[in-house]
């Protein structure tokens, strides 16, 4: 699957593309298809999003995965804070995107 | 200073080969990578020296207009290209007196843009006199 | 300590009026990313991995309590409660909102700090020895001549749009604390027929291609200082590379054209920059110099110093250096605890580093390139208390220059240019070497890891380097011995191929035990592997 991210233009978070919005959560991530380009074009110029690109992934039990260790990183937050990540009371959680 | 921030000109503006082979231009162009040092012999008869910025962070430009104003150059000296908003006060700190942008400047904007600092640290290519003599007269 | 007069002030409130005038023109419209990008960089202000990161400058890492307290307050209230100290001596914020930068700007402009040019192609923070005058061995405090620079590169018409970032370092001592040769330009203030001048080297660095930078010039007197560097920036902003980011620092340029050229190519410049009158007077110099007196200390203070409690002599002996006052000593405070963050302190340990150097430092304290923090003026009677007021913060780590007093960049948990992560490394080996017995009987070993080639980690420099590789999708650890950034100058070797994070664990306690086996009367690790070569380290991590 192709998933679009960047980070929010104000907030700096790492947001996903959900079909109609931004979200935080990778689990609300969808396959943007070939539509990538143009729909990061768009969501740039309404001044929404800051830097998108498309990355690539994989679908799991778990929701989308991506493809890269940076972009998992991205996805939870820094593996060594996880009190700071978006997981805070899943210990394990750093483990599974390394 | 803010009718030179969309400068035109009818006079031929010649490239440094040019310029450098042929005697009788009297507004030449520099391009980045080029010496602004060659034409210091020529100064007398130059009224135009446009410096060439094509990408806004290639600041070779600066160094350019420094070395022809330190060298007693009185003439127009013209920033073209690739020129922001945010670059203007660098720019006539180093001897800018006109500007062609690529994509033109909001009048506003540039004003607001060029009395952005009260003083300056250094000594440089305009008339600003430097904290340091300020603080010592 | 400097103190703004109402130019300085003006200065940085007109760069904050400005940067909010610049975002407001970015959220709505009237600039694009392309062109605000450079624009925030030079405020300090980068998009990482998770959010945007604000670097403040901690000019020549010098800062008072009042000013920690600063950051201590725009920890808790724009970010997460804490701060990560940089091997540029400069902090950073990982978790900042964009339309918050102009109001965490005024907050600092307000104790005199800023974040100018701590980012972008410019002349960025200068850098210093973290115990500018208090250090026994130095000839003079270089923070003078450190804050004459700042003043001149501060906003810089000429070059603020340089090939790539430029970073100047002054020092004064014999000891090299600063990394000095490691930067574009080093200064070291020396002495000629009772004058002070400095000798300048240029063209030094870290990154991918690492290089020690040649000296340029034996003397320059203060009153040429000024108009010999701007000789030195102009030669480098004419000629440095454009073409290839990666070659664009002025360390290619001198060593593609020779360094005799390139002083022949400065001294011609100069000659013509001299006359331009630029360089300000003696009388601007001493007025400056007066900020760094010497703190009124007490003179009579006792060197006697009870270390009848074991803990507290352990922490003495490793954590505090000698002051060049009787009954004065320098402690160094360790932000590297076995389970910590290399370098990361919560806005609670800010608060009580500012509380201790407002009561028992003069009011100062010092960042240094190592990501600790010093207090540089305390007297011996004092020790005891700041110990245990440290002790009850986690602050007391008795591990400075150990195996584990280790220089980690943020890497690939904030970084979005790492590819691979630093800190669980720098934590394994950390555990690893807990024992502090063990730490000692290893004596000074420099240990530093980059999550990427452009060495934000020092691995270049480090007795053992570190610098994480992306293979095929996994992080992977290259380690390197022989480095140093101290006045024994030197880039490391990498040893072979490289490793997963517990291989290259294992494999530098198979180089420290090897160092044990051969090392001979006083020798550090970085001495043993000069004398015997990486052949035997090779054999005993390959096997």
């Amino acid at each position: 699957m192709k998933l679009l991210t960047g980070n929010d233009l104000n907030t700096g978070l790492v947001t996903w593309w959900t079909g109609k919005d931004w979200s935080i959560h990778i689990e609300d991530a969808v396959d943007v298809g070939e539509d990538g380009e143009t729909i990061a074009a768009a969501e740039e110029l309404a001044r929404r999003i800051n830097g998108p690109y498309v990355i690539g992934g994989e679908l799991t039990a778990e929701g989308p995965r991506p493809a890269h260790i940076k972009d998992r990183i991205r996805a939870l937050g820094p593996t060594v804070r996880v009190d700071l990540t978006l997981k805070p009371n899943d210990p394990s959680a750093a483990e599974r995107v390394i | 200073m803010v009718d030179q921030l969309n400068h035109t000109t009818d006079t031929p503006i010649v490239s440094m080969d040019e310029f450098l082979s042929e005697s009788n231009a009297i507004a030449v162009r520099i391009e980045p990578g080029e010496d602004a040092r060659l034409l210091l012999p020529h100064l007398d008869r130059l009224t135009l020296v446009e410096v060439a910025f094509p990408k806004f962070r290639d600041g070779r430009g600066f160094s350019s207009a420094r070395i022809l104003r330190e060298a007693g150059f009185t003439g127009t000296l013209r920033a073209q290209g690739d020129v922001l908003i945010d670059q203007l006060s660098h720019m006539k700190r180093c001897g800018f007196d006109a500007f062609a942008p690529d994509v033109p400047l909001n009048p506003d904007h540039a004003a607001t843009a060029l009395a952005t600092w009260p003083e300056y640290y250094q000594t440089a290519a305009d008339k600003a006199v430097p904290i340091w003599k300020l603080r010592h007269g | 300590m400097y103190q703004y007069d109402q130019y300085d002030q003006a200065m940085v409130d007109a760069r904050v009026a400005e940067f909010a005038d610049q975002v407001k023109r970015r959220l709505s419209g009237d600039m694009t990313e392309d062109q605000f990008k450079p624009l925030r960089l030079m405020n300090g202000l980068y998009l990482q991995l998770h959010a945007y990161m604000l670097r403040v400058a901690i000019p020549y890492g010098t800062l008072s309590s009042k000013q920690m307290h600063m950051l201590a307050h725009i920890a808790r209230k724009y970010d997460r409660d804490y701060g990560h100290f940089t091997t540029r001596q400069n902090l950073q914020f990982n978790w900042i909102k964009l339309d918050d930068t102009p109001e965490i700007l005024t907050d600092l402009a307000s104790v005199e700090m800023h974040a100018i040019q701590t980012s972008g192609n410019c002349i960025r923070n200068i850098s210093s020895d973290q115990f500018a005058g208090a250090a026994a061995d130095e000839i003079t405090d270089p923070r003078p001549w450190a804050e004459l620079l700042r003043q001149w590169s501060s906003f810089h018409p000429e070059f603020s749009y340089l090939p790539r970032k430029f970073k100047i370092c002054v020092i004064a001592a014999q000891e090299d604390r600063a990394a000095m040769r490691l930067h574009d330009i080093g200064i070291q203030i020396i002495e000629k027929d009772g004058v002070h001048g400095a000798a300048v080297y240029a063209g030094g660095g870290m990154g991918r291609t690492p290089m020690i930078a040649p000296l340029i010039k034996e003397f320059v007197p203060l009153e040429d200082l000024l108009s010999y560097l701007e000789a030195c920036l102009r030669v480098y902003n004419r000629y440095g590379r454009r073409d290839n980011m990666y070659k664009a620092r002025i360390k290619i340029l001198i060593h593609e054209i020779g360094a005799d050229s390139y002083r022949a190519q400065v001294e011609e410049e100069f000659a013509q920059v001299k006359a331009l009158g630029i360089d300000p007077p003696r009388a601007e110099f001493d007025r400056i110099a007066a900020f760094f007196a010497m703190p009124d200390l007490d003179a009579n203070a006792s060197d006697d110093l009870d270390l009848s409690h074991k803990d507290f002599a352990l922490w003495v002996g490793q954590n505090v250096a000698k002051h060049k006052a009787a009954g004065h000593a320098i402690v160094t405070i360790s932000l590297k605890p076995i389970e910590g963050i290399p370098g990361d302190a919560t806005s609670a340990q800010m608060d009580l580093m500012a509380d201790l150097a407002l009561q028992y430092s003069h009011d100062e304290l010092r960042i240094t390139h190592a990501q600790n923090v010093v207090l540089p003026h305390v007297r011996k009677a004092d020790l005891f208390a700041v110990w245990e007021k440290l002790v009850a913060a986690g602050l007391a780590t008795p591990n400075l220059d150990l195996i584990t007093d280790m220089i980690a960049c943020p890497g690939l948990d904030y970084c979005s240019l790492a590819n691979a992560r630093s800190i669980p490394v720098a934590q394994k080996i950390a555990d690893r070497f807990a024992d502090l017995d063990r730490q000692r009987d290893l004596g000074e070993l420099k240990l530093k890891i980059s999550g990427c080639i452009n060495a934000c980690g020092h691995h270049h420099a480090g007795h053992i380097g570190i610098l994480g590789v992306d293979k095929k999708g996994k992080e992977n650890y290259q380690l390197s011995f022989g480095g140093s950034g101290a006045q024994d100058v030197s880039i490391a070797n990498i040893t072979g191929p490289g490793f997963d994070e517990d291989g290259v664990v294992d494999a530098i306690e198979r180089a420290t035990d090897k160092y044990l086996a051969e090392r001979r009367d006083g020798e550090r690790f970085i001495d043993t592997y000069r004398r015997i070569g990486m052949a035997p380290f090779k054999e005993a991590i390959y096997g």
